[in-house]
């Protein structure tokens, strides 16, 4: 049989920004950022996992259900990587989250930030995360011992500079 | 002429589907679009002040102009992460 194009394997390679249903787990973006980078340019790699809790708010939860705007969440992905690179020049990101039911301990989203320097790699990362709860168009429903309810957050608009802001001096506190 | 108009999370059950196909006025704003889907399901009044708006799969504002066919999607506090 013959070799198949090598387009296949790059269509076949771990994307840095995703969202789907699949179960989550760092080493694939770790694996993504090296692909994409130049070797030993990077010194740090920070990874950040988002689990779902058995509590919230007093609540015993049962589990989660998430639902995304996914075209659209994968835009605003692509836009906190940009504004990742704009304010830590050279860093690099890598974002997956997940959509679907997820049970107690299960990952709702992980993310890998890359750079020459361990500060930046940790502010990236920590940026990301506060980011994606604040502009990501994707909603949590949480079923606990009693009921259920949509957890609403944050009002979803990316230009808003003071979110952008807090999340920056989060990032760098 | 028609848009259609995706609902996400509670705005979802609320009206009880996840898209909806309806018939604005020629010109109309996203939140036009809004206001006539509020008139129809009053609980939505809720999420005056909290909602945003993306227009074909892109950010967008309540006051931007939608046009035949577009698909227009109303966007409550987020929770992901």
């Amino acid at each position: 049989m013959p070799e198949p194009p090598a387009t296949l394997y790059t269509d076949l390679m771990t994307p840095l920004l995703a969202i789907g249903p699949e179960p989550l787990g760092l080493e694939p973006l770790v694996a993504a950022l090296a692909e994409g980078g130049s070797a030993g340019v990077e010194g740090a790699v920070v990874g950040f996992l988002g689990l779902v809790r058995n509590h919230n708010a007093g609540r015993r939860v049962r589990y989660l259900e998430y639902q995304a705007h996914e075209p659209l969440a994968l835009k605003a992905f692509e836009r906190i990587a940009a504004e990742v690179g704009g304010r830590w020049p050279g860093a690099r990101l890598a974002l997956h989250h997940r959509v679907g039911r997820l049970e107690i301990g299960e990952t709702s989203v992980a993310i890998a930030a890359a750079s020459a320097h361990r500060a930046e790699a940790y502010a990236a990362c920590r940026y990301a995360i506060e980011r994606v709860k604040q502009i990501a168009p994707i909603w949590k429903r949480e079923f606990f011992e009693g009921g259920d309810v949509w957890i609403e957050g944050a009002t979803a608009d990316p230009d808003d500079r003071t979110a952008r802001e807090h999340a920056e001096r989060v990032a760098c506190a | 002429m028609r848009v259609t108009v995706r609902l996400f999370a509670r705005l979802r059950d609320i009206v009880g589907a996840e898209e909806v196909e309806r018939e604005v006025a020629p010109g109309a704003t996203a939140g036009a679009v809004w206001r006539q889907l509020a008139a129809e399901f009053p609980a939505l009044g809720d999420y005056e002040r909290s909602i945003s708006v993306a227009v074909n799969a892109d950010y967008a504002r309540m006051d931007a102009a939608v046009g035949e066919g577009d698909e227009v999607a109303f966007l409550p506090p987020v929770s992901g992460g």
